[in-house]
């Protein structure tokens, strides 16, 4: 049975304000009960119910704090001897041992367990249960498995205020720790109070640094000595060099002088082989590669204009913001700039002029890594704007590969340190790319998100199986890459020495082929008034030109006789007129306006 | 921890008891935590460079340091 109401409203009251008014209560529907329905049911006995006698619960979900451990080693010292022995009275303790062994109990006990003892060590004796039955049959396996990579570990940055990891450096014994620079490369836009520290990591403690470094001014680059793992190299924000030695704690330990030092943020600095372990350089965006002695870090002992001019003028040198130095070449080194040159430099010349040696140019904005290939020093790899290329220092003109444009700029790049043909480079939207250039050249083997903001640097270990990166807010990823990218396949050194040497001898052909025409179009500029030489060839410009465009008006002019034809064929009346020292562009039928047309210069005006 | 017998220098016994000590006992009642009526009898940690062998006992402890036979 329904219960309606129903009320009636006049359309012109909606929307009007409600007034609202008490009245009396209305019945509106009285139901008089009807004992004819109970007839229709029948009781129920007996009633079933369950019902549970117990404490009452409730659930409750709690998420503990974390935890926070700290490993601490015990001393353990000797102990428990009983009153009356004094541990250092030697006849005291003597007397007590004797005691000892001649107790009952401890005779029972050492005979018992020295039996248990005596017949492990004959197993030991008898056989080496680890030792390896099918040493060859590893070499035999070659797995086909597709690369990939995995997180281990995030270190993030501890700061409230977080700043971008500018540079990492592993530790040179064991790569058990990381060192980061952090720092805010926006041009005078690092937030007050931002902190100045950079941190060392331990990579089994992702929760807290194990050191941090406090310098003047916030560090863009830093370099664990890879002679001595105590001591470290930063370049500041302000120009300056900082070096520390972690057995003395987190204050530098010496600061090189404002006036000497750079006077921009130092991009790159690099320890360099010597006997005492203590040399390093330092490159910066003032355009300047200065060579340090850490024992005196007052003043460089070397200062290098990049000036490609040769002047050695520092107005005109160009910014250096990476910096590459091989130990088994030490004589050479190389800068890359801001402008996208990659300037090669002696370092054992005699004039400022000769110390450049040349320059390679192909990039559209700063070369952000500069790396040359470990096993194949000649070739190395460059990073900026939104490609990596890899070059070869025979030739000159341009890269020998190179990848595609990509979406987003690089950041970084470097070579495997296991793999010749290997790579990593990451991008400004947080793709880790790695690039395997014996499997695929044209995309990269496998590309990983690692994280959603910017990726600014990327380090690999020296083993070729871990890979930090660091990124815009700080975070430090470590990934472990597969095996597959990490071993030294088979043939892979002649397989990527013979891409290498194909590529250059490409270039050298392009190169070689470049310069004939060049030489020939030397040539012909000089020879104009030789009217002999412009016979020659058919690749004169002005033929060229000439017959092009004899042969755009012929179709022209046909295509406009036709329209007059069929034009004439409608309308016989009318008289069509088309006037012009050239041809146009067909005109449209029944145009009632003039049209305009210009093609190489030549006016035309075709009109009813 | 009192040192009663032993082949090797005085601060290397101390230490090596120390540790083992407290490592046996963990062993320990990590097997009677997993089954109660089971016991420890031997432990055996074998390391790059030697093997030390641990023969536990309600009082004493046994510990001997062998160098496998590769």
């Amino acid at each position: 049975m329904e219960i309606v109401y129903v009320y009636v409203k006049k359309r012109s009251e909606f929307g009007k304000q409600c007034n609202f008014s008490d009245r009396q209560a209305e019945l509106s529907i009285d139901i008089a009960p009807n004992p004819e329905l109970a007839a229709l049911y029948v009781e129920r006995n007996p009633v079933d119910t369950g019902i549970q006698c117990s404490a009452s619960m409730s659930e409750h979900e709690a998420n503990t704090e974390r935890f926070e451990m700290e490993n601490c080693g015990v001393n353990h010292v000797e102990g428990g001897w009983p009153k009356d022995v004094n541990p250092l009275e030697l006849e005291q303790t003597i007397r007590f041992r004797k005691k000892v062994e001649k107790d009952e109990n401890y005779i029972s006990t050492i005979v018992q367990l020295g039996s248990i003892m005596e017949h492990c060590i004959k197993q030991n004796n008898a056989i080496d249960i680890y030792e390896e039955y099918f040493n060859d049959e590893d070499d035999v396996e070659v797995t086909e498995e597709a690369p990939s990579a995995k997180t281990i570990n995030v270190f993030r940055d501890p700061q409230e205020i977080k700043r971008t990891a500018t540079h990492l450096s592993w530790h040179p014994d064991g790569n058990k720790k990381l060192a980061v620079a952090y720092s805010c490369l926006n041009f005078q836009r690092a937030p007050m109070g931002m902190s100045h520290d950079s941190y060392i990591w331990d990579l089994e403690n992702p929760n807290q640094p194990e050191l941090a470094l406090k310098p003047p001014s916030p560090l863009v680059t830093l370099e664990y000595n890879p002679k001595d793992s105590h001591v470290l190299l930063g370049g500041c924000y302000n120009g300056q060099i900082a070096c520390w030695d972690t057995r003395k704690g987190s204050l530098v330990a010496e600061l090189s002088t404002i006036e000497f030092s750079h006077q921009d943020p130092v991009y790159g600095t690099i320890w360099l082989q010597s006997k005492t372990g203590t040399e390093c350089f330092s490159a910066s965006t003032d355009g300047q590669v200065m060579w340090w002695d850490i024992r005196k870090l007052s003043e460089p002992t070397e200062v290098v204009i990049m000036d490609i001019s040769r002047k050695g003028q520092l107005e005109n040198a160009l910014g250096a913001i990476s910096l590459e130095f091989e130990s088994t070449l030490p004589t050479k080194f190389m800068v890359g700039t801001e402008q996208g040159i990659v300037i090669s430099c002696n370092r054992k010349a005699k004039t400022p002029a000769e110390k450049i040696v040349c320059t390679f140019s192909g990039h559209h904005g700063p070369i952000y890594a500069l790396q040359r290939n470990p096993f194949y020093p000649k070739n190395f790899l460059t990073v900026g704007d939104w490609t990596a290329r890899i070059w070869s220092e025979d030739s000159r003109e341009s890269s020998i590969m190179w990848t595609r444009y990509h979406m987003a700029y690089l950041t970084d790049g470097a070579w495997s340190p296991v793999r010749p043909a290997v790579f990593f480079t990451t991008k400004m939207d947080g793709t880790l790319d790695i690039w395997d250039l014996v499997f695929k050249q044209c995309d990269p083997a496998l590309s990983l998100k690692v994280c959603d903001d910017a990726l600014f640097c990327l380090r690999v270990q020296d083993t070729g199986c871990l890979i930090a990166c660091g990124s815009q807010l700080g975070t430090t990823t470590l990934l472990e890459v597969s095996s597959s990218l990490s071993t030294l396949q088979r043939n892979e050194k002649n397989i990527a020495s013979s891409i290498f040497e194909r590529e250059t001898r490409r270039e050298k052909i392009l190169e070689a082929r470049h310069r004939e025409m060049r030489l020939k179009e030397k040539g012909k500029v000089e020879g104009e008034d030789d009217g002999q030489k412009e016979e020659e060839g058919a690749l004169d410009l002005n033929e060229l030109v000439a017959k092009a465009e004899e042969e755009f008006f012929e179709i022209v002019f046909s295509e406009l006789r036709r329209k007059d034809a069929e034009a004439m064929k409608k309308k016989p009346k009318s008289v069509r007129t088309s006037a012009g020292v050239g041809g146009g562009s067909g005109g449209r039928e029944g145009a009632m306006w003039p049209e305009f047309c210009l093609t190489a210069g030549v006016w035309v005006i075709s009109s009813q | 921890m009192i040192p009663i017998r032993t082949t090797l220098d005085n601060s290397t016994t101390v230490q090596y008891a120390g540790l083992l000590h407290q490592l046996t006992m963990k062993a320990k009642s990590t097997v009677r935590d997993i089954d109660p009526q089971n016991d420890l009898t031997f432990l055996r940690i074998r390391s790059k460079k030697h093997e030390i062998m641990v023969a536990p006992d309600k009082e004493y402890l046994l510990i001997v340091i062998q160098n496998p036979c590769e």
